[in-house]
C-alpha cells in the first residue's frame, strides 16, 4: 500500500510553464502547493557546458527517456499502433521547466478567429465549409476576455516584439521592443512590404535587453549564440519556469517541489479527486498525496493519459463522437516553405536565436478569403534566424548528391548562403484523430502508453500548397539566385523526420460539457476539484507556436483554483 | 585559402600514415602477432615529413572503444567517400570521424539506452519508424560485415581495399537497397553512416572527431562563441577562429 503523506491545499502533476505559473500564483495567494515532478532538478549553472550539438540536439539531453516511456501511433484505427522507439517528429521534455526549457521561445496571441473559429467560419462561408469529419469547436472563450491573462503572461516572460497588424487588439504595447534584425530579416521585410504584406518582428521571449519583471525577477539580454531550442539557456536571457515563476513560487516558502516524483493516478470517488499516487523513482516507493486540489500540468499526453489511467472524466470513442478525453488531437501543418540559395551572398547564418525571426499573418486564420479556397485556416509566415548548427544543417540545392565530392562542396559553398521562409500551418481536429490508451505496449511502471490515431487530411495539404506558393512568391522577391524550392508536397504523416513539438488536444476546453472536458477556467466538468492545465485544452491547433496561448490560460486557471477555493465549491462561472 | 591552413597547421600523422610508414600490410587476417606489434610500434615517435612541423603531443582519443581493427578499416574508408578530402580540406578519415563513430557506438548511443526497446516487435508502416530489435551497434556490426561481403563477391576484395570509385559503387548499392540484406535494410544502414559520418565532422572536437575543428573552419562555423551581439546585424560575413568546449570560459 502507499504511503499516505499530510494532505496540502493543492497539488500540481508536473512542473513546466503551466505547473510554475500555476505554483507561482497560488502560493502568493497564501496556498500551500506540492509540485510533483517526474525529471531531475534544473538550474542555470547545468548550461555551462551547453553549446554542444551533439549532445543536446542529437542526443536529446534535456528530452524524455524513452526507454521508460513513449508513445505508440497509427494513421488510422485499422493499422496497429507500434512504439516510437526513438525521437523524431516531436521532442518530450521533462525535469523541472520541462518543455518550456528547451522551447525556442516564439510566443504569439492565437487569433481573435480561433476561440470562435466555428462560429465565424459558419457566419462568413456558410455551414457546408466546414468539411464532413473536421470537428472544430468554439472555445467557450473570446480573444477578448483572454487579453488580460496574456498581457499578463507576456509581462512576466519579458517578451520582446512589436504590435502585429493583424492581430487581436492588445490592451498595452510589448514589455520590451524587438529583437535585433539581420540582413536576411531586413531582405524579407523589404519584399514583402513591396508585396503589400504586413511584416512585424516576431515575439520573443528571447529579452531584446535587460528586463524585472513585475515580480521582481531580473533577466539580462540575449547574446544572439544560436543555442536556443532543445538547450537551455546558460543566460536566463530565454524566458523558462525555472528563472521566472519557480523562484517567485519558492520564495514564498509555501511551495515545495518534489523532483524524480511520477505521478501515477489521479485518486478519485468519481466525483471528485482525493489526491495522487506517485511514485519516488529513486527508491520506487509509491506515496499518496491527498490534496484539496489535484491539478495537471504535464505535457499534452500526459494529461490525457493520467485521466484516462485513473479512469476521471468520459473517454472519447471516436465511433459515435461521445466523450470528452482524448478528442480533437491535433498538431501542426510545418513543411510548406521555400528556400532560396544565394550565389552572391554570405550571411552570418551561425549567430541567431530561437525566437529572432519577422512574420506576417496575412495568410493565417481567416485573415484572408477562404471562398474559393478548399481549406480553413492558414499559417503564419516567418524568415527566422535562429543559428545554424553544423550538423543538422547541410542544405544543398535539389539535385546535388546526399554524399561525396559534390555534396562536399555544395554544403561548404552554401553553408551560409541559404534562406527558408515557412509556413507554420494551423491543424484542424477532425473525429478520427485522438488519443487513448494503448492496448499493448505499456511503461516502465507497466502502465499502458498513451496512443496517437492521426494523419494528416486533405485540408492540411491544400493549406500546406497554398502557403508553400506564398512563401515562395517572397523568396523570389528576395532575390535569390535562380535555385528556388518550393516543397508544396505534404505526405502522409510521418513520425520520424522532426517537425514541431506543438502536439495539442485530447483535454480540451469549451462551453458545454458535452462537447468539452474543460470549462475555460479549465476546470472539469465531471470533475470540479481537477484542473487540468496546458496545451491539452486547446480545442484545435492554430497556425502559431502554443506557449502564448498557453501561458495566458495558466493564468486564467490559477484565477478560477482561486475562485473555486473561495467559493467553497461548485463550478466556477 | 582554408585548405592552406589546413596543410600549414599540425595535421597529425593520422592512423593510416602511421601503418603505411611503418611499413605494415593489413589486408590480410590480423593475428594476434600483428596486433601486439601495432601496440609496441604506436609507442615509437611518429615518422615525420620532411618540412612538416613537429608533430603534436599524441592523440590518446584515438583508439578503439568498440570496432575491431577491421570493422574499423571498413567504416574509416565509407567516411572518407562519404565526405572526401579535397581542395577545399581535410575528409572524414583526417577528422577523425570513425573514431567518433566507434566512441559512440560504445556507449549509450550503441545500445539504444535511450529508447524504447521492449517488445513486441512487428514490422510497421514506414511513417511509424524504425521497429527492429537490433540496437546501432549490432546494424553497425552487420552492415560493415555486408560491406566486405558485397565487395568480395563483386570484386574479390575487402571494402577497404577497392579504389575510390568501386567503393563508391558499394555505397551506392546499400543507399539504394539494391543489395538486399534480410536482418536490416541496407539503405537504413547507410542512412545511419551517413548521418554518423557528419556528425563526427561537426560536433565538438571532444568527441573524437572534428579534429583540430577542421570541419568547422572548412565552413566557416564558429563553433561554440559565447556571444553574437556584434555580429547579429552585420551586413558583411564575419569570419572568426573557431572555439570548442574546451576553451569555454565565462
Amino acid at each position: 500500500m502507499a504511503k499516505k503523506l499530510p494532505k496540502v491545499d493543492v497539488v500540481i502533476v508536473g512542473v513546466g510553464w503551466g505547473g510554475g505559473i500555476i505554483a507561482s500564483e497560488l502560493t502568493k495567494q497564501g496556498l500551500t502547493v506540492v509540485g510533483l515532478e517526474r525529471g531531475k532538478e534544473r538550474k542555470t549553472e547545468d548550461y555551462f557546458m551547453v553549446h554542444d550539438e551533439l549532445r543536446y540536439a542529437m542526443r536529446y539531453e534535456m528530452m524524455q527517456d524513452l526507454s521508460k516511456e513513449t508513445i505508440t501511433f497509427r494513421s488510422k484505427t485499422s493499422v496497429r499502433a507500434l512504439p516510437m522507439r526513438s525521437y523524431g517528429s516531436f521532442l518530450l521534455g521533462t525535469g523541472l521547466g520541462g518543455s518550456g526549457v528547451h522551447w525556442n521561445g516564439q510566443t504569439f496571441r492565437f487569433l481573435p478567429y480561433d476561440f470562435e473559429i466555428r462560429s465565424k467560419t459558419i457566419e462568413r462561408y456558410g455551414e457546408k465549409k466546414i468539411p464532413d469529419g473536421m470537428t472544430i469547436q468554439d472555445w467557450g472563450i473570446t480573444y477578448d476576455q483572454l487579453e488580460p491573462y496574456f498581457d499578463k503572461f507576456e509581462r512576466m516572460a519579458g517578451i520582446s516584439g512589436e504590435e502585429n497588424p493583424l492581430g487581436g487588439k492588445r490592451s498595452q504595447p510589448y514589455p520590451t521592443p524587438p529583437m535585433k534584425m539581420t540582413p536576411s530579416i531586413k531582405m524579407f521585410q523589404e519584399a514583402t512590404k513591396k508585396k503589400n504584406l504586413h511584416p512585424y518582428m516576431m515575439p520573443s521571449a528571447n529579452l531584446s535587453e535587460a528586463y524585472t519583471n513585475p515580480d521582481g525577477v531580473s533577466r539580462a539580454a540575449c547574446q544572439y549564440c544560436g543555442y536556443c531550442e532543445r538547450f537551455g539557456c546558460e543566460y536566463g536571457a530565454k524566458a523558462d519556469p525555472v528563472v521566472t515563476v519557480i523562484p517567485i513560487a519558492k520564495k514564498t516558502g509555501k511551495f515545495e517541489i518534489r523532483t524524480h516524483s511520477h505521478v501515477r493516478r489521479i485518486l478519485h470517488n468519481g466525483k471528485k479527486a482525493t489526491g495522487v499516487m506517485y511514485t519516488d523513482v529513486t527508491t520506487g516507493e509509491e506515496l499518496e498525496q491527498p490534496a484539496d486540489i489535484v491539478v495537471l500540468t504535464s505535457y499534452v499526453f500526459n494529461n490525457a493519459r493520467l485521466l484516462l489511467m485513473s479512469k476521471l472524466g468520459r473517454p472519447y470513442d471516436p465511433a459515435t463522437g461521445k466523450g470528452v478525453i482524448g478528442k480533437n488531437y491535433a498538431y501542426q501543418v510545418i513543411r510548406g516553405g521555400a528556400v532560396g540559395f544565394f550565389d552572391d551572398k554570405e550571411f552570418n547564418l551561425y549567430a541567431g536565436a530561437g525566437a529572432l525571426a519577422m512574420c506576417l499573418d496575412d495568410y493565417n486564420g481567416d485573415n484572408f478569403d477562404h471562398k474559393d479556397l478548399n481549406f480553413i485556416h492558414g499559417a503564419n509566415i516567418s524568415l527566422s534566424q535562429l543559428g545554424l548548427r553544423p550538423i543538422a544543417n547541410n542544405k544543398v540545392p535539389e539535385g546535388t548528391p546526399s554524399w561525396g565530392k559534390d555534396f562536399k562542396a555544395a554544403s561548404l559553398k552554401y553553408a551560409n548562403r541559404f534562406l527558408s521562409v515557412g509556413a507554420q500551418g494551423a491543424s484542424m481536429p477532425f473525429r478520427h484523430h485522438f488519443l487513448d490508451l494503448d492496448p499493448t505496449y505499456k511503461d516502465v511502471f507497466g502502465d499502458p502508453l498513451i496512443r496517437i490515431t492521426y494523419d494528416f487530411e486533405e485540408q492540411d495539404r491544400q493549406l500546406a500548397a497554398y502557403c508553400a506558393d506564398k512563401c515562395g512568391e517572397i523568396v523570389k522577391e528576395m532575390g535569390a539566385t535562380e535555385k528556388i524550392e518550393i516543397n508544396k508536397k505534404l505526405g502522409p504523416y510521418d513520425i520520424t523526420p522532426y517537425q514541431s513539438t506543438h502536439n495539442t488536444g485530447g483535454v480540451i476546453m469549451g462551453a458545454s460539457p458535452d462537447t468539452s472536458a474543460v470549462n475555460n477556467y479549465l476546470q472539469m466538468w465531471d470533475a470540479e476539484n481537477v484542473f487540468v492545465v496546458g496545451a491539452s485544452s486547446f480545442a484545435h491547433n492554430s497556425g502559431y507556436n502554443p506557449t502564448g496561448t498557453m501561458g495566458a490560460l495558466s493564468y486564467r486557471a490559477a484565477e478560477g483554483i482561486l475562485k473555486y477555493r473561495k467559493s467553497g465549491g461548485g463550478i466556477i462561472v | 585559402m582554408l585548405a592552406q591552413s589546413n596543410n600549414g597547421s599540425e595535421q597529425p600523422v593520422s592512423r593510416r600514415n602511421f601503418l603505411k610508414n611503418s611499413g605494415l600490410v593489413l589486408g590480410g587476417l590480423v593475428v594476434g602477432g600483428v596486433a601486439g606489434s601495432l601496440l609496441n610500434r604506436q609507442q615509437a615517435p611518429a615518422p615525420q615529413v620532411p618540412g612538416a612541423t613537429p608533430a603534436p603531443a599524441a592523440d590518446f582519443n584515438q583508439a578503439l572503444m568498440f570496432f575491431t581493427p577491421e570493422q574499423f578499416k571498413v567504416v574509416d574508408a565509407a567516411c572518407e567517400r562519404i565526405f572526401p578530402e579535397d581542395e577545399s580540406g581535410p575528409g572524414a578519415k583526417a577528422l577523425g570521424a570513425a573514431y567518433f563513430i566507434d566512441h559512440q557506438l560504445a556507449g549509450d548511443w550503441g545500445f539504444n539506452a535511450r529508447d524504447y526497446m521492449q517488445g513486441p516487435f512487428y514490422p510497421g508502416e514506414v511513417t511509424q519508424g524504425y521497429q527492429g530489435r537490433l540496437k546501432r551497434r549490432e546494424i553497425f556490426e552487420i552492415g560493415i560485415q555486408e560491406m566486405n561481403n558485397y565487395s568480395n563477391s563483386t570484386q574479390k576484395k575487402r571494402f577497404y581495399e577497392l579504389t575510390p570509385e568501386q567503393q563508391d559503387a558499394v555505397l551506392k548499392a546499400f543507399e539504394s537497397d539494391e543489395v538486399k540484406l534480410t536482418t536490416i535494410s541496407a539503405s537504413a544502414f547507410f542512412k545511419m553512416l551517413r548521418a554518423s559520418t557528419l556528425e563526427g565532422i561537426y560536433s565538438d572536437p571532444l568527441y573524437g572527431g572534428n579534429k583540430n575543428m577542421d570541419g568547422w573552419k572548412m565552413r566557416n562555423y564558429p563553433g561554440n562563441q559565447m556571444a553574437y551581439t556584434q555580429v547579429i546585424e552585420k551586413d558583411e560575413f564575419v569570419k572568426m577562429a573557431p572555439l570548442s568546449l574546451r576553451d569555454h570560459q565565462h
